[in-house]
């Protein structure tokens, strides 16, 4: 029964209940499990995470813009027998030579169950998650230029992550389970900052969380900063020596939070003191072009 | 079983199809649930649901067929982690070991229930709270008569009550936008073709193919162009003080027509409550740098793409009388309905996005105009849902 496979989340990653569920669910109806949030919220972190927690090996599949869902499955160079035949190097006739699997076809021929992680799918053209559905459905694939089938041997639990860039079509989305991670709250946030920094002062982490939340509740923020510019943050504000005291009022190095002129503009006129100093000049073509 | 869910969620506008309720069943059977309710409803959530935007619907929907459904007081994870932080094991005199045979399992249950839902925090030693090495009938490593030992697996907050939280409001798609959003919806706006100018920088595969037969096998590559989109869009604005309030929104739909660079040209123009025959180059509405409205027909054809943002709101003289405009200088011999009526007759896809919510147009001072102009272009509220919507519309002819 594979289904007795338990993922219970790891200690270098803080997983919610629900998410912990959602990839249990995942694994044992054989689904691919889609994962969607904020940018930050460590979604590609998951898999790592899987992957540790289960004890299977990780095959990561990073999608671009040119990705397409061929890559994926196997290339066949077709250019170098094409130079080979030419030249008269290497066995011509043995195409198995010139086929490539990609990173799908890779964890089908693993000896052993893998976690497999597609991330961020919505970089690749709109088509390319229903390029997928069939081989994500029958976790098999058919390669011509030999007459192979390339069946899994186990079938790998399959993690996609998306940013929300496009959207996916329905017929893909149908076969998914699906998670969305929300923005941990504050008291999920210590916990993270705790597994990234065990050693920080817990006054300044409680402040510096406390300011952070502050500011992702200013309206009308173009850009929040999101869980890596904390840490960051965090790590400066340690290594600057800042009284924790000050960082609620004061809001120090507050670029390291923000990177949007409008954005600094408005904490500054929301807190002046050092935060004003910092922000540098007002930027005045706010609304319109030119 | 559970078909009420079902239909409510489908009520909900939660579209969930056979395909995705047969894998929730096969995931009951599998007994992925774990026998809770609240089990229940975050398998059926990341089974059913495959967007944020609908967590809200779900939750609602879910309120509807489990309201009032009374499930057994729940341990929750806080009160096993109390547990944890024991007191060595409480000592007794044996004398004091003495049975109290005066208990039920319902009424201790029910006891448990109210203490779960009085207590806040953490409780070791004592007679009354749950915690350990104390008296109190419930919890561990302490001793009373008729204890409730708590362990085992953990469970969540009632799922009625996760439910009820609505914790996902926020990402309802009739909410209004980020940038980023519109950026996204504008993307979809996209008609790929060859035809576009641009570098030859793809390869040809059956081009190639083909003439290296033709060379009797020796390599030749021939390269070709990339699809490219074909989408030419105009954006024009409405400038005038009434929008002023949605000044922001605006801003934000702007910023990120601006940003995209996927469209093969892109235009803004700007105009005061209604077009007349000028319409301006920059949102200051000032004739010195303006283009007449027949010149701008001209310089952009009919594929290009219109949207025109604006909030509809006018005196219904603007609209419909001649030298009806609001402005000082503006000397419009036809009503603005004539020019509108020309725009939407010139570009083969158009359409009007109106900052003012759907839910209000019946009602707001300017209805009478916006049931006007709405018979003109296809009017849509600037909501993301608003937007995707318009963008369909604007992928299709009319």
């Amino acid at each position: 029964m594979e289904h007795t496979i338990h993922y219970r989340g790891s200690a270098k990653y803080i997983a919610s209940q629900e998410l912990i569920s959602a990839v249990n669910v995942a694994a044992a109806l054989n689904r691919p499990l889609l994962i969607k949030g904020e940018p930050g919220t460590g979604k590609t972190m998951l898999a790592q995470s899987i992957s540790e927690n289960l004890q299977m090996k990780l095959i990561i599949w990073n999608i671009k813009s040119t990705t397409k869902a061929q890559d994926g499955l196997y290339v066949y160079d077709t250019v170098q027998r094409l130079y080979d035949s030419q030249f008269g190097e290497g066995d011509v006739r043995d195409i198995k030579q010139y086929i490539k699997l990609g990173k799908l076809g890779e964890a089908f021929v693993a000896e052993e169950r893998v976690v497999l992680l597609i991330d961020e799918i919505d970089k690749a053209d709109i088509e390319f998650p229903n390029d997928l559905l069939w081989e994500l459905d029958q976790m098999s694939f058919y390669i011509p230029e030999t007459g192979e089938t390339i069946t899994a041997r186990h079938r790998p639990i399959v993690v996609i992550t998306s940013n929300a860039e496009k959207e996916l079509p329905d017929a893909f989305l149908r076969r998914c389970i699906f998670h969305y991670i929300a923005f941990p709250d504050e008291d999920m946030m210590k916990e993270i900052v705790k597994v990234h920094y065990p050693d920080l002062d817990k006054e300044l982490v409680n402040s510096a969380v406390k300011a952070f939340y502050n500011i992702r509740s200013l309206p009308g923020l173009q850009k929040k900063p999101s869980t890596s510019e904390l840490l960051d943050w965090v790590q400066a504000l340690a290594i600057g020596g800042v009284d924790p005291e000050l960082i609620e009022n004061e809001l120090p190095l507050p670029g390291v939070l923000l990177k949007k002129d409008n954005d600094m503009a408005m904490l500054q006129r929301r807190y002046g003191g050092e935060a004003t100093a910092r922000a540098g000049g007002r930027n005045l073509t706010r609304y319109w072009r030119g | 079983m559970f078909t009420g869910l079902f239909y409510a969620l489908r009520r909900e506008g939660v579209n969930v199809t056979i395909t995705e309720w047969l894998a929730l069943m096969e995931a009951l059977r599998l007994g992925l649930a774990e026998n809770s309710l609240t089990g229940f409803y975050y398998l059926a959530r990341s089974v059913l649901v495959k967007s944020e935007t609908r967590y809200d619907a779900f939750d609602r929907a879910f309120l509807r067929c489990f309201e009032g459904i009374e499930t057994p007081p729940e341990i929750t994870e806080q009160v096993l982690e109390w547990l944890e932080h024991a007191l060595p094991p409480l000592k007794m005199d044996p004398g004091a070991k003495s049975p109290d045979l005066n208990w039920s399992l319902e009424e201790l249950k029910k006891k448990l229930a109210e203490r779960l839902a009085k207590q806040t925090g953490e409780h070791h030693g004592g007679s009354q709270w749950i915690g350990t090495g104390g008296t109190s009938p419930f919890g561990h490593s302490g001793y009373h008569p008729a204890g409730v030992r708590i362990g085992g697996e953990p469970v969540n907050r009632s799922a009625v009550k996760v439910a009820a939280q609505r914790a996902y409001r926020d990402f309802r798609t009739d909410e209004t936008l980020h940038t980023r959003q519109f950026e996204l919806a504008l993307r979809k706006l996209r008609l790929l073709s060859t035809a576009v100018e641009g570098e030859r920088d793809v390869l040809d595969l059956e081009a190639t193919v083909e003439a290296t037969g033709r060379n009797a096998g020796r390599l030749e590559l021939v390269w070709t162009r990339g699809r490219k989109n074909n989408i030419k869009l105009i954006i024009l604005m409405d400038s005038g003080g009434s929008m002023n309030p949605y000044q922001r929104l605006c801003s934000r739909l702007f910023n990120a027509a601006n940003k995209s660079t996927h469209f093969r040209d892109l235009q803004f123009f700007y105009f005061h409550n209604c077009v007349y025959e000028v319409i301006f180059n920059d949102p200051f509405c000032l004739r010195r740098n303006s283009t007449g409205t027949y010149d701008f027909l001209r310089r952009f054809g009919p594929d290009y793409r219109l949207i025109i943002v604006g909030d509809a709101s006018m005196g219904a003289g603007e609209l419909l009388m001649p030298y009806g405009a609001l402005d000082w200088g503006a000397e419009n011999e036809e009503p603005g309905l004539v020019w509108l009526k020309r725009l939407a007759g010139h570009f083969e896809h158009s359409v009007w996005l109106n900052p003012i919510p759907k839910a209000h147009w019946g009602v707001v001072e300017g209805a009478r105009t916006i049931g006007l102009i709405g018979e003109i272009f296809p009017m849509f509220e600037l909501t993301l849902d608003g937007l995707n919507e318009a963008i369909k519309k604007l992928m299709v002819k009319k």
